[in-house]
């Protein structure tokens, strides 16, 4: 009997691998449509990009994309759940399929492009890495940090960047990397490191935890290009597809003058047919990419248009203060380019 | 009649009717069973990441790593490897897993003696001691020695400093480094060479009084056999020893050698936290030594102090090294919170090996293996240990 019930277990075993190897995999809108809701992958802890409000609810650029994204998928900005990562956790979570789609302020490389499995969906901000310093230290440019002591958080291309802007410039410097971003600031306002380096948004983002703002100062050099923006997992073009065209929608709608003040408006009266097609009242766009034909309308009403979401998050008005810049529209000056909905 | 053949023929036992056959058969089986799974599991790792395009394979070890680390034994560089980064891991864990080690076992013998002791300020203290900290987790704990010896300590321009060798400020303790010169190594050799021969020497004295009954006073002949052929290598040689001073350069200390607080706090926290499980095996090692060798001790007339050298701890290790063995491994395990401070040991290194190269499996593997072999290592040497103080059995 003991022969006859190691023979029943081996042979599940065996059967059980042969049925379980490599079974296609379904298309990532059908798992995401069956599963009722979004999983947004996030920082979680930056303000201006993802941070919790004072109720709890997730705000920030990053969180807006995503709720865009489910708007066009649902028809329902709020059907979208957030997970907080860490640099180390993120592409993992992305890999494995925890997450639908990354939106965490990652930089778009050719290692992470090519040897991470993903695909980066455009740029939502342009960037570039900047180190900050307490003023009282007496430096006014980077050039001036030869020894320094420098907090960083790990695994980031901030880590890279920096060592190769000193090898460069032929200076000195020591490196202190912590594994979260809190434990970096809290380090440089102890006093650990002399200077803190991060892209020049997060500088100016996690400035704002620390006691005395004005002590601190972002010195002028930019030390990299640092493009930030949501990604995918290779193998589902459908999935990428529909993730730049969000992204472009958000994009052509500011250059087309559709707010989300005026969106309904917009889709009963505009005369322009790049702002009809787009709206879904003319032309079948949406259905191509496997959206309902008004997907346009819903990404423009419930989460506003990139000028919409950029001034609420980051810009002038806000603690964070920052002017578009190069990340105005390309008509403006800027570096945002979106090809045209038709 | 179910017998076949003569009575002079055994009868040849099926596989399956033979008890010792049907074991080894079904051993044989599972141990083939479980390798089956296991290479499936792998090729199943394998051939998803091939599928999902995530580069796979040991190749990146050869690759320029570009990130530096704040301290480390060996001479590191960004042109180094990512090996050299792990080797540079691995031995920062090696570094505050002995240091912790032996400070641990130091704190938990003298605590867990203490908390028996018939003073009562002294078991007072080592009971909160052991009762207040065993109860805070370690990374609070670790996250406290750093933020409060950081904040104690002044920045770097305003160092504490002893004669201007020795410098202390929230960028670590810096003291002078010893640099040996070409001819150094004749000195130790020298030393090592009369040392033996000072063995040898009162070897030999004790025999001639053994056999003659002569008692030579040793007196000044060891040290003088230990150091005048010393002192004399080391003048020949012309003292051959520079000293790295550290001295303020900018925003630092350059020269000299440097403990950077993020040991420190490390160190104090894993010894602080794991001294205290010690504290309590040791006491109950104590406890499980019959009182009737204290009485017999005490009676024989042994002080309080030699009853406890002499007779209990020596019959109480046998009930300590166990438990020990365990919090040496949980400290060696332990150490990887060091990358929550920001501490270059092994888990933060490939922490940033893993982020860099995109390869999880790969790097988190090669961690588990070197922290499984670290630990193996010491469980051996603690059986070695055990072995030596266990009861032996008739």
């Amino acid at each position: 009997m003991r022969i006859n019930s190691m023979a029943a277990v081996l042979a599940f075993i065996v059967l059980a691998g042969w049925g379980g190897a490599s079974p296609a995999r379904a298309a990532k809108l059908d798992q995401v449509k069956a599963k009722g809701f979004l999983q947004c992958g996030i920082h979680g802890a930056l303000p201006g990009f993802s941070t919790p409000d004072d109720r709890g609810n997730f705000t920030g650029l990053d969180v807006d994309y995503c709720r865009a994204l489910a708007a066009a998928i649902f028809g329902d900005a709020n059907k979208v759940k957030f997970t907080p990562l860490t640099a180390k956790e993120r592409f993992t979570a992305l890999q494995s399929g925890e997450i639908d789609i990354l939106s965490r302020n990652t930089t778009w490389t050719l290692g992470r492009d090519a040897g991470q499995g993903i695909n980066f969906v455009g740029v939502l901000f342009y960037d570039g890495q900047g180190i900050m310093v307490k003023k009282d230290i007496g430096v006014k440019s980077a050039k001036d940090l030869d020894g320094a002591t420098i907090c960083i958080n790990q695994g980031t291309t901030t880590e890279l960047n920096l060592a190769d802007f000193f090898r460069a410039n032929g200076l000195k410097f020591t490196p202190i990397t912590f594994e979260k971003a809190d434990e970096v600031v809290a380090a440089y306002a102890k006093g650990r490191c002399d200077a803190y380096t991060s892209d020049r948004s997060q500088l100016a983002s996690q400035r704002l935890k620390l006691a005395d703002r004005d002590a601190h100062e972002i010195l002028p050099e930019v030390l990299s290009k640092e493009p930030l923006g949501p990604a995918v997992q290779h193998g589902d073009d459908q999935w990428f597809d529909i993730a730049k065209w969000v992204y472009y929608v958000l994009l052509d709608a500011e250059e087309y003058g559709v707010t989300s003040q005026n969106v309904d408006d917009m889709r009963a009266t505009s005369k322009n047919a790049d702002v009809q097609r787009m709206l879904g009242a003319q032309g079948d766009l949406g259905p191509l990419l496997g959206l309902p034909k008004d997907f346009g309308y819903q990404v423009i009403k419930q989460a506003g248009n990139y000028g919409e979401i950029y001034e609420r998050n980051l810009g002038p008005d806000t603690p964070i203060g920052l002017e578009r810049g190069v990340n105005a529209l390309w008509s403006n000056g800027g570096l945002q380019y979106a090809p045209p909905i038709r | 009649m179910a017998v076949t053949g003569g009575d002079a023929m055994t009868r040849i036992s099926a596989p399956w009717r033979d008890p010792a056959k049907r074991a080894f058969l079904l051993q044989g089986l599972v141990v083939v069973v479980l390798g089956a799974f296991v290479l499936w599991i792998a090729n199943n790792a394998v051939s998803n990441l091939a599928r999902l395009d995530i580069a796979s394979g040991y190749g990146f070890l050869d690759q320029r790593a570009g990130f530096g680390v704040p301290t480390s034994l060996i001479a590191y560089s960004p042109e180094a490897t990512y090996l050299r980064a792990f080797a540079v891991g691995i031995l920062n864990t090696l570094l505050v897993s002995a240091l912790g080690i032996v400070a641990a076992t130091l704190i938990g013998f003298v605590v867990g003696v203490a908390r028996l002791s018939s003073n009562w300020l002294i078991r007072t203290i080592a009971t909160a001691y052991v009762e207040g900290l065993r109860n805070i987790p370690l990374l609070l704990q670790i996250f406290f020695w750093y933020f409060a010896v950081l904040g104690a300590l002044p920045q770097p321009r305003r160092a504490f400093s002893i004669a201007d060798t020795v410098f202390l400020s929230n960028r670590g303790l810096f003291l002078p480094a010893p640099m040996p010169q070409d001819l150094f190594w004749v000195t130790p050799v020298v030393l090592g060479l009369s040392a033996v021969a000072c063995l040898l020497y009162s070897r030999w004295t004790r025999g001639r009084r053994e056999r003659e009954g002569r008692f030579d006073w040793l007196g000044w002949i060891p040290f003088t056999i230990v150091a005048v052929p010393t002192l004399v290598s080391w003048l020949i040689t012309g003292a051959p020893l520079e000293w790295s001073m550290p001295h303020l350069q900018g925003f630092r200390f350059a020269g000299g050698l440097s403990i950077v607080p993020e040991l420190v706090a490390l160190w104090f926290a894993l010894s602080i936290y794991t001294g205290t499980f010690i504290a309590e095996a040791v006491r109950g090692g104590i406890l499980a030594v019959d009182k009737g060798q204290t009485d017999a001790a005490r009676a024989l007339g042994l002080t309080r102090g030699q009853t406890l050298r002499l007779v209990v701890i020596p019959q109480a290790l046998r009930v300590i090294v166990p438990p020990l063995t365990n919090q040496y491994l949980s400290l060696t395990k332990n150490s990887s919170l060091g990358a929550a401070i920001g501490f270059p040991e092994l888990m933060n290194v490939s922490g940033t090996v893993l982020n860099q190269t995109g390869q999880a499996v790969e790097v988190l593997a090669l961690t588990m293996a070197v922290y499984g072999t670290i630990c193996l290592v010491i469980a051996a040497s603690m059986n070695a240990v055990n072995r030596a103080v266990h009861i032996e059995e008739r």
